[in-house]
Formats: structure tokens, C-alpha cells, sequence
């Protein structure tokens, strides 16, 4: 515990020079320069919230829903997935077309992806793991909140299987 | 009322997957947030157990909406299954219905199959299987490949990244496998 102080005090420290996140890009990344407190984060909370919702409502968290969509016997999940994108594509494209600007007025950045190896073998054994789970990461959290306590022996794997990507990285082909 | 009643029923594809669109605007313009979940479990271990890796030595604090986000999530779960829950039994398709009965997966009455994600089974083989194993997996897999199917599949694709589209087909190629080579052999293992 003391270690994880130390280790985040030191990061915190040396903003300026670039961390982990900066250097092999991260999803989920937060681009706005302007630091938030605890009130600022909790609009994040509140649109998990709205997601965790939809996400239980529209049955995304089902492992059946998953096995449906592998087994190519409900356009569910491709309906749902095919039209978030559509609408994510379109949103991206008017932030940009009217230079949409952020709450705090800044411009709005999104960090373009760098191809690796990773895409391919990552993402073949999380697809296995998905097909397994029956859940992504979004949906895990949300099947813990609906009160499937055995998901979160899941998370904590899922938490443990990071961690061991983090340690073997440098031996893995990228 | 009238309108807790209709939230109640599933919500068709739709409504669900413009909604989850939504969510890439609005993370970017509430605070220049780009989607990803994945990046979570990433966060945790930079938190809790960074163990001097040079994986986990950034400032997590910076990324900590993440982890409101989650939380959220699981807020939201909460609410969608306990507030606004379904009282009807999920409706699967008659394919997938026969396939898993012929696997041996036959109870249909919520949203997970209670023969396998029963509390009681976190200490056997099943669990070891579909929590430890599985969780494992997209865990490890989720962060070698770079994001998961919303910081790839929906954050990536709706910026036209092209590794994302990579990202994309491996998961599925590793899903139908999985589906259709692995778990008759792990459901097996199991009975």
C-alpha cells in the first residue's frame, strides 16, 4: 500500500513529463487540460449511471444476448452496436464540422489509434473471454449493480488479468 | 404509471444503441473524455497494486472519471434491474435456446443462466472456468489489444480508426471460436 502511495505521489509529481497513459495511449483517455475535483467527476457517475441502465434494459448484460449474437440467431446486438456507431460517427463528425466545444471551452481532442500486433491477439482472447463471460468490461460492471455477485469474481480476474498483461508486456509481440 | 411500465419492457436495439452513441459526444463535451471502459481495470491496478511495473507508473488521478463512470455503471445496473426490472423472463431466440439445452444450459429465466453464474458455483470448477478463466481473459486481452468493445468497437470505429477496425474483427473472430469450438468442450468439463 505504501508502494502504490509513493509510486502515485512520484507521477503526480512529474506531470510534465509524459507518464505511462501519454506514452502507449490508453482508452478511455481524459484530454482536457483543466483539472477536475470530486464534484466536476461526479457527472461522469451520473452519465454511467444513464449507461448502466441501458445497458441492463436493453439486455446487452445477458449472457444469452451474447451467445445469440455468436451464434448469428438475433440481429439484437449488431443492431444495437451497428447503431451506436452510426451515431457516435455522426456526432464526431458535427463536433468537428462546427467546432463544437467542450463545457470548460476547449477544443475537443481524441487521440488517434496506433496499430499493433495487440489488436489481433488481444483482441481474439478478449472475444474468447467475451463469448465465455458473456460480458465485455462495460456490462461486467453493470451485472454486479443487478446483483450477480459471482460476476464480481469475474472482475477481480479481469482486474488480475491486466495486471499480468502489465508485467509480461515487454515479453509479448506488439 | 403508465411510463415505469413501459421502461420496464426490454428496450429494442433501436433505442438502446443510439443512446449508447450518445455517450461519445456527450464524455467529449462534458470534459474532452474519450469512451473506454477497459482503461478501468487499467486505473485499478495503477491505484491499488502498481507493484513498480512501468505499465502502472502514470497519474491515475488524472483518469479517475474513469472510475466514476464505472461506478455509475454499476449504479445504473442497480437501477435497471431492481427499479425498472423486466418482470417477464428474457425472451432468447428458439436457435439459441435448442443449442445451449443441448449443451446442457436450460435455465432461461433471467438475464444469466443460473446453471452456470449461481453464486454457489464461484468455488468450483464451473467457476474456475467462467469467472476465473473468462475474466482473465478479457481482462488481459481487453488491455493487450488496446481498448474493449466500447473504447474499440464504438469509440474507435465512430473516429474511423482503422486499428480499431482490426481490434473489432479479432474480438468477433475470438467470439465465434469461442462460441462454437470452446464451450461445448468447457460446458462439458463442467456437467
Amino acid at each position: 500500500m505504501e508502494k502504490s502511495f509513493q509510486n502515485s505521489g512520484l507521477a503526480g509529481q512529474h506531470v510534465a513529463e509524459p507518464d505511462a497513459i501519454q506514452m502507449d495511449g490508453c482508452d478511455g483517455a481524459n484530454g482536457q487540460k483543466k483539472a477536475e475535483g470530486f464534484t466536476g467527476n461526479v457527472k461522469y457517475l451520473l452519465v454511467g449511471v444513464v449507461f448502466g441502465i441501458v445497458f441492463v434494459k436493453a439486455e446487452i448484460v445477458s449472457w444469452f444476448r451474447i451467445q445469440e449474437m455468436f451464434r448469428l440467431d438475433s440481429f439484437h446486438m449488431y443492431g444495437v452496436i451497428g447503431s451506436a456507431v452510426v451515431v457516435g460517427l455522426l456526432s464526431i463528425w458535427l463536433i468537428r464540422r462546427f467546432n463544437i466545444k467542450t463545457l470548460s471551452g476547449e477544443q475537443v481532442s481524441i487521440a488517434d489509434k496506433v496499430f499493433d500486433k495487440g489488436q489481433i491477439y488481444g483482441g481474439v482472447l478478449f472475444g474468447i473471454g467475451w463469448a465465455i463471460t458473456g460480458a465485455c468490461p462495460g456490462p461486467l460492471f453493470a451485472q454486479i449493480g443487478a446483483g450477480y455477485a459471482a460476476v464480481a469474481v469475474t472482475l477481480l480476474s479481469a482486474i488480475a488479468g491486466t495486471w499480468v498483461y502489465g508485467l509480461i508486456r515487454a515479453r509479448l509481440p506488439h | 404509471m403508465d411510463i415505469i411500465e413501459y421502461l420496464r419492457k426490454p428496450w429494442p436495439w433501436y433505442v438502446a444503441g443510439p443512446l449508447i452513441g450518445l455517450t461519445v459526444p456527450i464524455l467529449l463535451l462534458l470534459g474532452n473524455k474519450s469512451f473506454g471502459i477497459s482503461s478501468s481495470f487499467r486505473h485499478i491496478c495503477a491505484a491499488v497494486i502498481p507493484a513498480n511495473l512501468p505499465f502502472f507508473k502514470y497519474n491515475w488521478r488524472k483518469e479517475v472519471w474513469n472510475l466514476f463512470f464505472v461506478a455509475g455503471i454499476v449504479i445504473g445496473g442497480f437501477v435497471g434491474n431492481f427499479v425498472l426490472g423486466n418482470p417477464e423472463a428474457i425472451v432468447v431466440a428458439d436457435d439459441t435456446r435448442q443449442s445451449l439445452a443441448a449443451l446442457g444450459v436450460t435455465d432461461f429465466s433471467g438475464l444469466m443462466p443460473n446453471d452456470i453464474f449461481a453464486f454457489s458455483n464461484v468455488f468450483s470448477l464451473k467457476g474456475l472456468i467462467f469467472f476465473v478463466l473468462g475474466g482473465f481473459l478479457v481482462g488481459f486481452g481487453t488491455r493487450y489489444a488496446g481498448g474493449c468493445t466500447s473504447g474499440h468497437a464504438i469509440m474507435g470505429l465512430s473516429n474511423l480508426q482503422w486499428p480499431s477496425l482490426v481490434a473489432t474483427v479479432s474480438f468477433m473472430v475470438g467470439g465465434f471460436a469461442s462460441t462454437h469450438l470452446l464451450l461445448p468442450f468447457l460446458v462439458d468439463l463442467v456437467k
